[in-house]
């Protein structure tokens, strides 16, 4: 009997913090068994946000640094810089790249800095229980959104991806889901380019991963996915928005 | 025959690999592991086809798929 | 040795270039923008990384990462940009990142004014940041002062593994002297304590026996409590107490009154006292060189019998330091003081009246 199918080797064996459902594991799962097959093992280096997205690196045989919430890619910035070699990437939730950090991505970005970044959209802040977050969608009850985001008062869901294909600097950006097995082929397929593109050294790359959130959405995992397939895939269409 | 492998500790019985498996191999029993998740068990594994599609949606990397060569 | 004319700012950023800084990130902000200027030119000459940041506060997360990979790494700013900092400077000081910070400070609170002042003393030496965390503090009085400490600070960085702080003003920044610039360290030095620092650094594990892990509440790449990082922190800075106090005093056996004064105004009353002195007043003079961990013994040794009074002259209203003068002397003698505060300059003869008043007859 032969394995066709194995656990990353990079994923430590131990038990993973995230809610049951949590598609934070299955983009932690991606990543590393891409590194594998890419065999960046150890040449990399992950830089974590802060919430949900910090938990991951417990999880992951891989150097990794925690940073100041939202400034992960200015820190994954500096770290490429000083260590040209090793291969950089940030790990961050939807609040910490879009909201208290959303400078720091824009302006990594528009350096062009050749760093991967991994972006978790899962429309809410999860580690701090369910607050809004910039990718909450309309009408989306939240802790913070009780009656639903309206815009008058919460402004619109931002689009991360078209946002930043407004800059030259980043060379490839693309949203994926792992929300079902066709998707996760996709999402591997995405993370594999990206970090292609800091390989051959081309500059600024970012996979957004639309995800859930069962726990604060108030679903169970099962209903999460389709929440995310119906409602969340339509405010934040999948593809690749640019692949220089 | 191909046969999938679920490691108890790391399955959250999120169900996700029930809910994809083609042959509906996949369901739980009354069984918990330490977390207290009722984990999920290969209950028809004669169905398998080795199709890896539970392990491949399984956010937890918890189920491994074998195959004769 | 060579013996150049510079501005503060510049100086400081050459001192650190030789003592083997190979990362600079900051942000324009007076009066500290030469820091920057000079680095953007400097770096690429010796082959570092300069970077300007979007904000102070992603300048002082890039430092966070440069000092991650091991290299000798600084950041500067001004005041309220320091303050933007605060967060991750307490994440360096919480994960034992080896950084240099300086901090050419300015009049306060909030953007202040862009005029000298001293008016950082208790961010600087109480709390930069969340958490209770202290740092080695550096208050260079000129600018020679200013480019030996910078120097002397990334060993101690490195030393310690723990942020260092250079505390200085507006004044000193801006200001040219001619000073004698500290040798080059050497490539292979360098290279030795990158190698070194490789045991903890996080640049890609590179068949290490095991991923470095680093966040607040780790030393040397492995997590511990926090609390027990908490412990061996307050183990240092006890340690720092006997190790690491540094002062300068003159004239305090036979004085009738003390001058005390760091920074830029201990360079003011350092001329007060000669002048006193010559009018016959018997005046001594103290200046902590280092302001954390704050020299207590050179309060304690003087001979309170013989005392009217001690005054604190500093370029900050409410005083500060004052405050730490008047924890060490416990009432024993009268305390006076000589402020000016918000970007205006101790004068001189501000320092000799006040002098007198608190000297009482001759």
């Amino acid at each position: 009997m032969k394995k066709i199918y194995a656990r990353p080797k990079g994923l430590y064996r131990n038990i993973n913090g995230y809610c049951p459902g949590c598609l934070h594991s299955a983009a932690g799962k991606i990543i590393m068994s891409v590194l594998e097959e890419m065999d960046l093992l150890d040449r990399t280096a992950m830089v974590d946000g802060v919430g949900c997205c910090a938990n991951n690196d417990n999880y992951m045989d891989l150097d990794a640094i925690g940073t100041p919430h939202g400034r992960a890619c200015a820190t994954a910035s500096a770290i490429k810089r000083c260590s040209p070699e090793t291969i950089v990437i940030t790990y961050q939730g939807d609040g910490d790249l879009a909201s208290i950090g959303l400078a720091e991505t824009m302006l990594a970005a528009n350096r062009g800095d050749n760093i991967t970044v991994f972006f978790i959209n899962n429309a809410n802040y999860g580690m701090t229980g369910g607050q809004m977050a910039p990718t909450t969608l309309l009408d989306m009850k939240t802790t913070t959104t009780p009656f639903g985001r309206n815009p008058k008062e919460h402004g619109y869901p931002m689009d991360m991806c078209k946002i930043l294909s407004a800059l030259r600097g980043p060379s490839y950006i693309a949203r994926v889901t792992c929300i079902d097995v066709p998707n996760v082929r996709k999402a591997r397929q995405a993370v594999k380019d990206a970090l292609q593109h800091q390989v051959d050294g081309k500059g600024f790359s970012m996979v957004e991963f639309v995800s859930n959130c069962p726990t604060n959405w108030g679903l169970t995992p099962l209903e999460s996915l389709r929440f995310a397939k119906e409602r969340m895939l339509a405010e934040y269409p999948l593809g690749v928005y640019r692949n220089l | 025959m191909p046969k999938i492998e679920i490691e108890p500790e790391f399955c959250k019985g999120c169900m996700y690999c029930a809910e994809t498996c083609p042959k509906k191999v996949i369901g739980t029993t009354s069984a918990v592991n330490s977390k207290g998740y009722q984990y999920a068990v290969p209950l028809h594994p004669e169905n398998c086809i080795g199709c890896t599609l539970c392990a491949v949606i399984c956010p937890d990397a918890a189920i491994e798929v074998y195959k004769e060569e | 040795m060579e013996r150049v004319f510079m501005k503060g700012c510049q100086a400081i950023a050459e001192a650190a270039i030789r003592a083997g800084c190979r990362f600079f990130a900051g942000y324009p902000i007076t009066p500290q923008n030469e820091i920057p200027e000079y680095f953007s030119r400097r770096l690429p000459e010796v082959g570092g990384v300069f970077l300007q940041g979007e904000s102070e506060t992603a300048s002082a997360a890039m430092l966070y990462g440069a000092g991650a990979t091991g290299i000798r790494a600084m950041t500067s700013s001004s005041s309220c940009g320091i303050s933007l900092m605060s967060e991750a400077i307490g994440w360096m000081a919480g994960a034992c990142i080896p950084v240099v910070i300086c901090n050419v400070s300015r009049g306060g609170p909030g953007i202040g004014s862009i005029q000298p002042s001293q008016q950082d003393y208790f961010q600087a030496t109480k709390a930069s940041g969340n958490g209770g965390f202290r740092m080695l503090v550096f208050a260079p009085s000129t600018v020679q002062e200013a480019v030996d400490m910078t120097y002397r600070a990334f060993d101690l960085a490195q030393k310690y593994k723990y942020p260092v702080y250079i505390l200085t003003d507006g004044f000193t920044g801006e200001m040219m002297e001619p000073v004698v610039l500290p040798p080059m360290r050497s490539e292979e030095f360098l290279a030795a304590e990158r190698k070194a620092n490789e045991a903890w650094a996080v640049r890609g594990r590179g068949g290490a026996p095991k991923a470095h892990k680093i966040r607040c509440g780790t030393r040397f790449g492995v997590r511990c409590p926090l609390e027990q990082k908490n412990k061996e922190d307050w183990e240092m800075y006890e340690r720092w107490k006997k190790d690491e106090i540094e002062y300068e005093t003159d004239g305090t056996e036979d004085a009738e009154l003390i001058i005390t004064a760091y920074g830029i105004s201990a360079r003011i009353a350092r001329s007060a006292v000669s002048i006193l002195r010559k009018e016959g007043y018997k005046v001594g003079f103290i200046r902590p060189i280092k302001i954390h961990p704050f020299p207590e013994i050179a309060y304690e040794q003087l001979d309170y019998s013989r005392l009217r009074g001690i005054l604190c002259a500093e370029m900050s209203i409410p005083p500060q330091f004052t405050y730490d003068v008047e924890a060490v002397v416990r009432k024993r003698a009268p305390i006076g003081t000589c402020l000016r505060s918000g970007g205006e300059i101790i004068e001189r003869s501000a320092i000799i009246e006040a002098a007198k008043k608190l000297y009482g007859a001759k």
